[in-house]
């Protein structure tokens, strides 16, 4: 095969077609302009003046160039076509979809009963949440309510995930800025998230814990003193990230001013979390539109006030603060009671009855083998999981499994703000705005 | 437009859709915090308000008011012979990806979406796959190695 052949060979299977970005003279000036609109694609900023756009640039001063999808600083499969004008982005277009393993067409397969195993492989960070807010939208359509215990326990394990998440967040985040220190750091405390997880679950990750009709099981034996060490470790490490990390010149350097966003952007492009709070919109689900007991909890929203990275950074820091100020109230007040709800038509029966009583057995053998039906019916719930509004809309058509089972990923809507970020900054700073975003590809893609 | 009384459900038809929202968007709607479309193929009987015409596609908009503390949600009807909506797009740039996703899954067109593409399946693919007479496992799976039938 002759030199030119392979080239062409090499490019044909690489092309991605029309996801990708077009270079300039093949791209309208319309669609040039709404690149470089200030709130990307509003209506009123749609006629820009000529003098703000540079559509008059050539192709040849500028490069487009992939980054991703194998690039480190990514955090998974996510590949961003950037237009470069020396270092500066000037055009970004995120292409996603390599992670795609048809999880919302699973989930049409799978039981109630076993949904949860489903949806916990989506954000793989936070697999409580994902089985909390699909746990939350049968219990709305079964009409069930929860004893007081088990939505206790909920609210401390997705409480622990949110650190646990977070954690995960300061140390990826701390490797892309080049502090290898907190990377370290962070994963160490990680881990005794996740061994406490591991002794209540079973699991690591992925825990299938939060099911409809409560969790599986109850909080193990000395979960207190478990849970007390976690606080009172993370808490006086919190102070050693402060000494490292915030006041330090070159890391206030990398992330102040960096990827700003105002509040009307964040709104318009249904941006949630973190990043939407770094602008000073105090919207926090967990404050604003309580669910489970949250609104009996004392708590603040942390705002940032520039929506930089360095208010998203300040506003995981201290959310992890919060956080554990939350478990130790969870700590105090925790009720006594069952950890699931007795209704015969969600719950299995105990272990020690299906010894005994024949009537159980077959209960528990329908239970697990046709699960348990739900009433027709179509229902939206959110909740706030680490990374912004995680929403689950569920449709039964009466059956055993669901009709449609759609989860709005709070990463894949949050992407969408990543061209509007990065827009006029350099390549270097790309990365830690990248980080900022905190995407989660399992949840992006589904 | 069919109004559910309790909950803030609508029931838009395609026509008045775009206006709907708009109009919801100048009462202080900031956000469509998620848009998603659900095949009705094989759920036959399911309950509408009078007046409404259940056709085979249905567009799931999720409004949201940070100011009201409100949500809203839209059920558009939309018909299989012609699965095409107006784009909330000039309303809510944040919806781009997820039409391009409904796109993607389902086929269905959304009217002034400025870069309808795929999203999250390759460009060359063939179908719609939430789309509820998509075949699943269809497809044989052939190993380069595996030695032939005995």
């Amino acid at each position: 095969m002759r030199e030119h052949d392979v080239e062409q060979e090499l490019v044909a299977e690489t092309y991605e077609g029309d996801q990708e970005i077009v270079p300039r003279d093949r791209t309208s000036p319309d669609e040039l302009r709404r690149e470089v609109g200030a709130v990307l694609r509003l209506p009123e900023n749609y006629g820009l003046e000529g003098a703000e756009v540079d559509i008059e640039r050539t192709g040849d001063d500028t490069m487009i160039i992939n980054m991703g999808p194998q690039h480190p600083s990514t955090h998974g499969v996510l590949r961003l076509m950037m237009e470069l004008d020396g270092e500066t982005v000037l055009r970004t277009k995120p292409i996603i979809g390599y992670l795609h393993t048809g999880m919302e067409k699973t989930g049409e397969e799978l039981t109630y009963q076993q949904g949860a195993t489903n949806v916990t492989r989506m954000d793989y960070l936070s697999p409580l949440n994902n089985e909390l807010v699909f746990a939350l939208a049968v219990e709305k359509l079964l009409g069930v309510e929860l004893p007081p215990r088990a939505v206790w326990i909920r609210m401390l394990l997705s409480e622990l995930q949110r650190v646990s998440s977070h954690l995960m967040w300061l140390a990826t985040n701390g490797m892309d800025v080049g502090s290898t220190t907190m990377m370290i750091f962070g994963f160490r405390e990680r881990e005794m998230l996740l061994a406490f997880f591991e002794k209540t679950t079973g699991l690591r990750m992925n825990h299938n814990f939060i099911r409809p009709g409560g969790t599986a099981a109850d909080l193990p034996d000395g979960w207190e003193d478990d849970v007390t060490l976690i606080c009172d470790t993370v808490e006086r490490r919190l102070d050693t990230y402060d000494e490292l990390l915030t006041g330090q010149p070159i890391f206030r350097e990398r992330m102040e001013g960096v990827g700003a966003i105002t509040a009307d952007e964040a709104l318009a492009l249904s941006v949630t979390g973190p990043i939407l709070r770094s602008t000073g919109v105090p919207w926090d689900l967990r404050r604003t539109m309580p669910y489970l007991a949250y609104d009996e909890l004392d708590f603040d929203v942390i705002v940032g006030t520039y929506g930089d990275n360095f208010d998203r950074y300040a506003i995981r820091l201290n959310e992890i603060r919060e956080s554990i100020y939350m478990i130790r109230q969870i700590l105090e007040r925790m009720p006594q009671g069952d950890y699931r709800v007795q209704d015969k038509k969600v719950t299995p029966p105990p272990r020690a009855r299906i010894d005994e009583s024949m009537e159980a057995l077959i209960h528990h053998f329908k239970l697990f083998t046709e699960g348990f039906k739900v009433p027709e019916g179509e229902v939206y719930v959110a909740v706030e999981s680490p990374r912004g509004e995680l929403g689950c809309y569920l449709v039964s058509d009466g059956s055993a499994k669901p009709y449609r089972l759609h989860i709005r990923g709070p990463s894949f809507v949050n992407l969408q703000a990543l061209p509007v970020m990065l827009r006029g900054g350099l390549v270097a700073d790309a990365v830690a705005t990248i980080s900022s975003v905190d995407p989660v590809m399992g949840e992006v893609d589904r | 437009m069919t109004v559910e009384p309790g909950e803030g459900l609508l029931f838009p038809h395609r026509d008045e859709y775009h206006d709907v929202v708009r109009s919801h968007r100048e009462q202080g709607f900031e956000m469509c915090s998620d848009l998603c479309a659900v095949d009705y193929l094989a759920h036959g009987g399911r309950r509408l308000p009078d007046g409404v015409t259940p056709e085979r596609f249905e567009v799931v908009a999720e409004l949201l008011s940070v100011e009201h503390r409100r949500r809203v949600r839209l059920r558009v009807q939309v018909p299989e012979s012609d699965p095409e909506v107006d784009s909330l797009w000039d309303l809510y740039p944040g919806v781009e990806a997820m039409e391009r996703e409904a796109f993607d899954m389902f086929g269905i067109r959304f009217a002034g979406h400025p870069d309808l593409t795929r999203i999250l399946m390759p460009d060359d693919w063939e179908g719609h796959p939430l789309r509820k007479d998509y075949g699943v496992g269809r497809v044989p799976v052939q190993f380069k190695e595996a030695p032939g039938p005995r």
